[in-house]
């Protein structure tokens, strides 16, 4: 058991970020790590940036991940990704969804979005893993973009290794049950996306 | 068994397994999820009041009884209750009082970063802090318990990180919960306790001299206050968040954790002190720890060292630390820095298909000045519809705009109001006008539930807190039966007649009342198909993304709509002057318009 280990999910209101955060951390309860998360949720559904934070360690004391020392970042949209690079240090892995949402700014034509690779890049040169998944794209042919957050806790579950056994445990607990087999299978897609 | 729980879920739970019988709150970021969680328990009664003031008579009366009380509130909602506070600390209470208070540091959705740890003092009830969910749990009984034994109101302060972090909470198998005198409440007639007029109340002010008297020494030996000893180089202070901050950048510090912040050890910290060589002080906010020990004489560092203002992270605390030298900065592990591209921002802002939207864009073509409160509807504030010019705290937006009135400004003015806001401490500054003989014209933005803080229900909703169907307060009624002559409802979707009843009432020296009345969207769930522009029409004028609707969205040389986003309200169609926007009525979805 590592002697911690911690994540941050980061999106836009209504991607789904909490639920993801909530099934990571009662993962790390299962896997017998003491584990905390936390979050500000004010104003994200209005459009708002969510970001959250979920650690695992033998003892978790601070509910935040101090900037330098996170491991893993999962970006549910490229540019909300890009915003929390200052977090990661040069062993960190970026998990990153190819999916963008223009801000208002952008749609309004008075900020430009920046290009894949530019985010690419600066993401990249902040990691020691960077890779990018087509989430919305997988969850979409599984027939609800919604379930994209689930791809990428697959592809995050297939980075740390370990049986999958808990985490489909874990969203059958948290998942409403009518979204159970959907999400088992966004997770199972994302998990064999580097097999 | 251990269960993740967020620190509000915990406070809950704590109440439900301490008997509170009787809970009583206003709905605000970040203390919502207390009232809403404590009221899916058997056998509880919960309510949402409609303010806090309101809420904490209400705790008061049903504590007087004999039961155990909850209420709870953010950080500014105990200004609103303030008076209520003062009261209840002379008077005492018969059942236990929890006031679950809070703080925002950081202002993550609030107007102001007051740290209410000055109100325990100021009101002389203690506070206790917890710094995790299993605290929070804890203190709940802790603090109850307290309130019996000292008879006194107990303020439970939270701040927004322990509120909505998530940590593992002991489940406690009393299926049952411990029922104190809550059984048979009974009101026991005191009047020289209970009614603060002048004499009674000088009587009470001594006996609350005594009692704080009383709850130090209780302090000096409460198990929630502890020493941790590490090495003696280093001793460190601190409660709540701060002190999980703390115990990850000093990892070999001693500690006194406080969990009753007021009033506090004086002897324990004395003996502590002595232990150790360096003594600081980590608390977010206030120097209201590191005041009270310099006031005893003690050496100390604190606020020399960690800001006064924001919220503290444990990247905060280590880099504070490092620059007054109390630890070495490790060593730098992040890779070479390349340079930040320029990321846009991402404000939060109107939903699409919001009725706030239509109103907003009608002011700002108006070019009226907009006196305005607090509630999503303060985004109208935002660029691109830029259509508020105040904002300060609940129900300020009415009392405003009478005073601009009074003062004799020409600009045509309205107060903007949401219902919730309304209920809260509108009334009275709506009553204000009348009696004066003001003209300002109040515009109530009535989407039928406190939608800012997740969709709570209120007095005009026509359901309780638990789901008991009730009467529903109208607004326009209301209004009409206080004796305001002009008084119109219109649907925030008819831009035109938005408009023309707007001028109407404006151009008006009457004192009156606009209610713009139609469900939030999102609490309904209310969509209609997305319009589509016709790129061939489409002058690229700009003039719908001057309703800042985010499905709304610039191209080369033309305007798109993306339809998932979209609600299909039809507010662009309407803006439109090219008519490039169509309605798109190839499906069964219900018409608006
Ligand atoms: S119809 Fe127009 S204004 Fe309404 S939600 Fe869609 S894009 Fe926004
Ligand atoms: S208002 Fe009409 S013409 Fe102007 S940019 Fe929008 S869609 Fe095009």
């Amino acid at each position: 058991m590592k002697n911690k280990i911690d994540f941050m999910l980061a999106g836009v209101g209504g991607q789904g970020t909490i639920l993801a955060s909530d099934i990571l951390v009662e993962v790390g309860l299962k896997l017998g790590y003491d584990a905390k998360k936390s979050e500000v949720h004010g104003m994200s559904q209005r459009g708002g940036t969510v970001e959250s934070h979920v650690r695992w360690g033998e003892k978790v004391y601070s509910p935040v991940v101090e900037r330098g020392k996170l491991d893993y970042l999962i970006g549910f949209e490229m540019l909300e990704a890009a915003r929390w690079t200052s977090y990661m240090n040069n062993q960190s892995a970026a998990i990153v969804n190819r999916y963008r949402v223009p801000p208002p700014s952008v749609n309004l034509g008075l900020a430009s979005y920046p290009p894949d690779e530019e985010l690419q890049h600066f993401i990249e040169t902040r990691a020691e893993q960077f890779q990018w998944v087509e989430g919305n794209a997988i969850a979409q042919e599984l027939g609800n973009p919604a379930v994209a957050g689930v791809v990428l806790l697959g592809v995050l579950a297939s980075k740390l290794g370990g049986s999958e056994d808990v985490w489909l445990e874990v969203i059958e607990q948290l998942v409403p049950p009518k979204f159970i087999d959907l999400n088992k299978q966004a997770f199972i897609r994302g998990k064999r996306l580097n097999a | 068994m251990r269960k993740l729980m967020s620190g509000n879920e915990a406070i809950a739970y704590g109440a439900y397994l301490s008997g509170v019988k009787v809970g009583s709150a206003y709905p605000g970021t970040p203390s919502t999820e207390v009232m809403d969680n404590f009221s899916r328990y058997p056998g509880v009664y919960a309510e949402w009041a409609p303010n806090e003031k309101v809420a904490l008579d209400v705790g008061i009366g049903a504590a007087y009884a004999g039961s155990r009380a909850m209420v709870a509130m953010k950080h500014v909602g105990l200004n609103v209750a303030a008076d209520a506070l003062f009261y209840s600390s002379y008077t005492g209470l018969n059942g236990g009082l929890i006031i679950i208070n809070a703080d925002d540091p950081g202002m993550h959705s609030s107007q102001n970063e007051q740290d209410n740890r000055v109100y325990a003092k100021f009101a002389k009830v203690p506070m206790l802090e917890p710094a995790d969910s299993e605290d929070a749990k804890t203190f709940v009984k802790v603090a109850l318990e307290l309130s019996e034994t000292f008879d006194t109101p107990v303020i439970l302060r939270t701040t927004t990180r322990i509120s909505h972090s998530k940590s593992s909470v002991e489940l406690e198998d009393s299926a049952a919960p411990a029922s104190e005198k809550s059984t048979s409440p009974a009101y026991n007639r005191d009047p020289g306790k209970f009614v603060m007029v002048p004499a009674n109340a000088r009587r009470r002010h001594p006996v609350v001299e005594d009692r704080l008297a009383k709850l130090a020494a209780y302090a000096e030996t409460a198990e929630i206050n502890r020493i941790e000893m590490g090495k003696e180089q280093l001793g460190i202070i601190a409660g709540g968040i701060a002190y999980q901050y703390a115990r990850e950048v000093f990892p070999d510090a001693s500690f006194l954790k406080l969990g009753m912040v007021y009033p506090l050890p004086q002897e324990l910290i004395r003996s502590f002190a002595a232990k150790v060589k360096v003594l600081l002080v980590v608390e977010e906010l206030e120097p209201f720890i590191e005041e009270h020990i310099r006031l005893m004489g003690i050496p100390v560092k604190g606020k020399g060292v960690f800001p006064i203002t924001g919220e503290f992270s444990p990247h905060l605390v280590r880099e504070c630390a490092a620059k007054a030298g109390l630890i070495n900065m490790e060593q730098d592990n992040s890779s070479t820095t390349v340079s930040q591209p320029e990321l846009p921002v991402r404000p939060p802002m109107l939903c699409p298909g919001c009725g706030h939207r239509g109103v907003f864009h009608t002011l700002s073509k108006l070019d009226v000045l907009v006196l305005g409160d607090i509630g999503c509807y303060t985004l109208g504030a935002a660029p691109p519809l830029s259509a508020m010019h105040t904002c300060g705290c609940m129900g300020a937006s009415i009392g405003v705009a009478h005073g601009v009135d009074k003062a004799g400004v020409s600009d045509r003015s309205v107060a903007i109001i949401g219902d919730s806001t309304f209920f809260h401490t509108g009334i009275t500054p709506l009553i204000n006008v009348l009696y004066n003989q003001g003209t300002t014209t109040t515009i109530v933005l009535d989407n039928r539930v406190t939608a800012m803080t997740g969709h709570q229900v209120n007095p005009g909703t026509g359901l309780t807190l638990q789901n008991k169907e009730t009467r529903e307060i109208n607004i326009s009624g209301l209004a009409k039966s206080i004796g305001y002559e002009m008084v119109d409802e219109v649907s925030p979707y008819d831009l035109d007649k938005l408009s023309s009843v707007i001028e109407k009432h404006i151009n008006s020296s009457l004192p009156s009342l606009i209610s713009v009345k139609h469900p939030c969207v999102l609490n309904v769930k209310e969509k209609h198909p997305a319009p589509v522009v016709d790129q061939d029409i489409c002058v690229n004028c700009g003039t719908c993304l001057e309703l800042g609707c985010s499905p709304l969205t610039q191209e080369e040389d033309h305007v798109s709509i993306n339809p998932l986003l979209c609600n299909g309200c039809g507010l662009c169609v309407q803006v439109c002057p090219a008519e490039a926007i169509l309605v798109n009525d190839d499906n069964n979805g219900k018409e608006r318009r």
